[in-house]
């Protein structure tokens, strides 16, 4: 990310990302925890650039600005496929959200209640667990 | 940590993410059992017992004037397979090698579907577990020498099935010697022997390494119940200079609801 502010603020907020003891946590949930923390902070970045952009005059000032914003467009889009791809759960919730026509709301909670009793159906791994995720395999011939 | 103590192994991230792969490679295509019976779980390690909502009456109570009974469940077994990985193996996987030698790793998996589909199909005394195969009332149908008739011993099964009440579509675990014969035959006319079994059962059709034989059992749900607690799971036991000691492991029980719903092929 390339937005002062925030690298300054990263500076002061040491390893905050973490509520459990690092050590204790497993080489994946740091990563997990990292990446949840930067899409935080590229959320923030796009927030301000809006803010910066809705009071500045200047045309070509602008143009840096929004150009700048793209950037923290991509980065939160990248760190946010990353999650998808580690979380299957939050990946599915996600697929009936995003990107769809209609209310909002009514697809969250549609996505939700079907992903979770899928997940239960397929017996997937308890959560925190570090099984193979095996479950059922029906319809899997 | 858990009790898999896979934080105390000398291996990778990485390392561990081809093991978990490999593993779960190997075991999916042998898992028979979990292809065509109901799965509940997984409901983690501390899960000991499934409660079968039955009682015994005691001979003994504390006092006078009061009966007692007892609850029943079932406790879940635990199946264990140790292999050995060469912990250079290991080393060439980080550097990214892709044709590490993990075949000690395909035998476990192999030995613990094997032994989780045997559980299910064939029972298992000392795991508490009564078999589809033992359960059931109905008459076992020689399947003989003659893999052309196969057909009609899969229809007077699904016939009994019929009779009995217990509608389909139902399924059919094939034990590896009678699925090799059913995928090498051809009837006459050349239509294969799979696909006509497959239209007879109208559901799916498994290999079933531990299977002896064949099953075919009914998919309507409701009738077989595999509970699992700790899923399928790679856990780290100790290393050496050379080698690391690994083990698959899961718990889980198995019981018959319906004792009608199935029919073996002997």
């Amino acid at each position: 990310m390339t937005f002062s502010g925030v690298l300054c603020h990263d500076a002061g907020m040491g390893f905050d990302q973490y509520h459990e003891p690092p050590e204790e946590l497993p080489d994946g949930t740091r990563t997990f925890a990292r990446l949840c923390a930067s899409l935080t902070e590229e959320a923030e970045a796009i927030g301000w650039y809006e803010q910066r952009l809705a009071v500045e005059p200047e045309r070509e000032a602008r143009a840096i600005m929004r150009d700048a914003q793209g950037e923290e467009f991509k980065h939160f889009s990248m760190n946010l496929e990353f999650l998808l791809r580690r979380t299957p759960l939050w990946r599915e919730i996600a697929q009936g959200i995003l990107f769809q026509e209609g209310d909002i709301v009514e697809h969250g909670e549609e996505s939700e209640e079907e992903a979770t009793e899928g997940a239960a159906e397929r017996g997937s791994a308890v959560h925190g667990s570090t099984s193979l995720g095996i479950g059922s395999l029906r319809g899997a011939e | 940590m858990n009790h898999l103590l896979r934080e105390h192994a000398p291996i990778t991230d990485r390392g561990w993410a081809v093991i978990d792969e490999e593993a779960r490679g190997r075991l999916t295509p042998a898992l028979a059992a979990r292809k065509l019976v109901d799965f509940a779980g997984p409901y983690g390690w501390e899960h000991s017992a499934t409660n079968l909502g039955r009682a015994r009456v005691l001979a003994d109570a504390p006092a006078e004037g009061v009966t007692a009974e007892q609850r029943r469940v079932l406790a879940l077994a635990e199946l264990y397979v140790p292999f050995s990985l060469a912990r250079s193996e290991l080393r060439d996987v980080d550097r990214g090698a892709e044709d590490a030698d993990l075949g000690a790793l395909d035998e476990a998996a192999r030995r613990i579907a094997t032994a989780e589909n045997r559980a299910v199909f064939h029972g298992w005394r000392d795991g508490g577990i009564t078999g589809i195969a033992e359960a059931s009332v109905h008459d076992a149908i020689p399947l003989g020498e003659d893999c052309e008739r196969y057909p009609r011993h899969v229809a007077r099964a699904v016939q009994a099935l019929l009779s009995a009440g217990v509608g389909g579509p139902y399924g059919l675990a094939l034990g590896p010697e009678v699925y090799t014969h059913v995928l090498e035959t051809t009837e006459h006319g050349g239509y294969p022997l799979f696909d006509h079994l497959r239209e007879i059962i109208g559901g799916p059709l498994v290999w079933a390494p531990g299977v002896q034989g064949a099953v075919v059992l009914s998919q309507r749900g409701g009738d077989f119940l595999l509970e699992v607690g700790e899923d399928l799971s790679v856990g780290y036991d100790r290393h050496d200079a050379g080698a690391v000691e690994l083990y698959l492991l899961e718990s889980f029980t198995f019981r018959v609801a319906t004792n009608d719903a199935a029919v073996a092929l002997t």
